[in-house]
């Protein structure tokens, strides 16, 4: 990318700037000591490492997500589209690559609720939702999304009826899930923005729902 | 492998504790970890599935305590080493010491639009017709490999549905130890909770995996 990002990280770790050496964690070192013997090799380009920090600080994150979710709840045909062919259809709205190259929509019902886990890493649809939040990733959710849902649920602040079904999809292979939310209530002439402003990221992976239409007023 | 990583049903690790309004990055290390583990990523010297058995192959006790940019940071010094790029020494001192194996290519910072947008597709075509189909009663196989799988304890020698074919991708359990991609078709199979967890299980629960088609046979 620009010269600007290359100085800035040249800056960024020239030793004066670190007022704290000797309080670096382990693991500070540790990514210090890797990124500098592979720099020093010519194997990776610091300003490359900039580029992907913002890509995913400022450009892919769960507003890309917000969108698909909010065109299928205006569009049925874009729904019917998310259903049939997940890849295609969130393609065609610029969302493709890394970590989302084969995507599937699962539709919560009145009476279904889908979550979405890796049990055996942190699977997770980067091209939508972004990086994956800590809780995703770590052990408590992983090993208990499967067993116990609906306590992990409770913990997110979301009671289900007792007769609501809970499907849980765990993502063993490289299929990466989206949950489309139901439609909140009394939003009969949103646009597409306004709808998209009521889809959080934690109701595209199951664990909340979206917000209601008051959120907006 | 019955690693620390297959978690699934585990007891005893503590509540989810969301974060609200969680940062993208929680340390500057964090970001630095990203970017290395995705430039070395590109130089095309090992594919995602040695990377994550790199993973789950660090001590359980390391594992288990770490943060997921540890456990990346971790595998991928192994990896380093594994193909010749890095050697420990380099590590312990921080500097280069000699040149090492060369990648493929080198992530440089205008490629990365390119590449993150393009990703690394892993579907791949077979010859042979797909041996399920939606609506089948299958059982999964029971096996304990000391090598990488995508099928979870939870989930071996279970009675399942068929759901979806869902296309025909890289074996995982062949390809992350360098045995070729070996691709076979993929099926998403749905259990019923009390299939899995017996005694107690939530009667509304079901859970559903992608399983391989050597992962099943037929009831």
């Amino acid at each position: 990318m620009s010269e600007h990002h290359h100085d800035h990280h040249h800056h960024d770790h020239h030793d004066h700037d670190h007022h704290h050496d000797n309080h670096f964690t382990d693991m500070e070192a540790r990514v210090k000591a890797l990124e500098t013997v592979l720099t020093e090799k010519g194997l990776i380009d610091p300003a490359a490492i900039d580029a992907i920090v913002e890509t995913y600080e400022t450009k892919i994150g769960p507003r890309n997500g917000a969108r698909v979710v909010a065109k299928a709840w205006a569009d049925p045909e874009f729904a019917e589209w998310l259903k049939r062919d997940a890849t295609e259809a969130i393609a065609s709205l610029g969302y493709t690559g890394r970590q989302g190259e084969h995507m599937r929509a699962v539709f919560n019902t009145p009476d279904t609720h889908n979550l979405v886990v890796c049990t055996l890493c942190s699977c997770y649809p980067w091209s939508v939702l972004g990086l994956p939040p800590v809780w995703y990733k770590a052990p408590p959710y992983r090993s208990r999304a499967v067993i116990d849902p609906r306590g992990v649920l409770k913990e997110f602040g979301l009671t289900l009826p007792e007769t609501t079904r809970i499907r849980v999809w765990d993502s063993t292979a490289e299929l990466r899930y989206l949950v489309i939310p139901e439609r909140p209530a009394a939003t009969e002439g949103f646009s597409e923005e306004e709808l998209a402003e009521l889809v959080t990221r934690d109701s595209m992976i199951g664990t909340g729902i979206a917000l209601s239409a008051e959120a907006l007023r | 492998m019955n690693g620390p990583h297959d978690l699934g049903g585990a007891h005893g690790l503590g509540p989810v504790a969301p974060e609200k309004d969680e940062p993208y990055f929680h340390a500057e290390w964090e970001k630095r970890a990203l970017g290395v583990t995705l430039s070395c990523g590109a130089f095309g010297a090992w594919t995602i599935d040695e990377s994550r058995h790199a993973r789950e192959s660090l001590p359980p006790a390391t594992y288990l305590s770490a943060s997921y940019y540890e456990i990346w940071t971790r595998a991928l010094e192994t990896l380093l080493k594994r193909h010749g790029f890095v050697t420990q020494a380099e590590l312990d001192g921080g500097h280069r010491l000699e040149q090492g194996a060369a990648p493929k290519r080198v992530l440089k910072a205008d490629m990365v639009a390119g590449v993150l947008a393009k990703g690394g597709p892993c579907d791949r075509p077979v010859e042979a017709a797909p041996r399920f189909a939606a609506g089948d009663r299958v059982k999964t196989k029971n096996f304990n490999p000391e090598t990488h799988t995508r099928l979870p304890r939870y989930a071996r020698a279970k009675l399942g549905r068929v759901e979806a074919v869902q296309g025909s991708f890289v074996f995982p359990d062949d390809n992350a130890h360098g045995r070729g991609e070996n691709p076979q078709w993929l099926y998403t199979v749905v259990f019923d909770g009390p299939e899995i967890w017996g005694e107690g299980a939530d009667p509304t629960l079901t859970v559903s995996i992608d399983a391989w088609e050597s992962y099943l046979e037929y009831v």
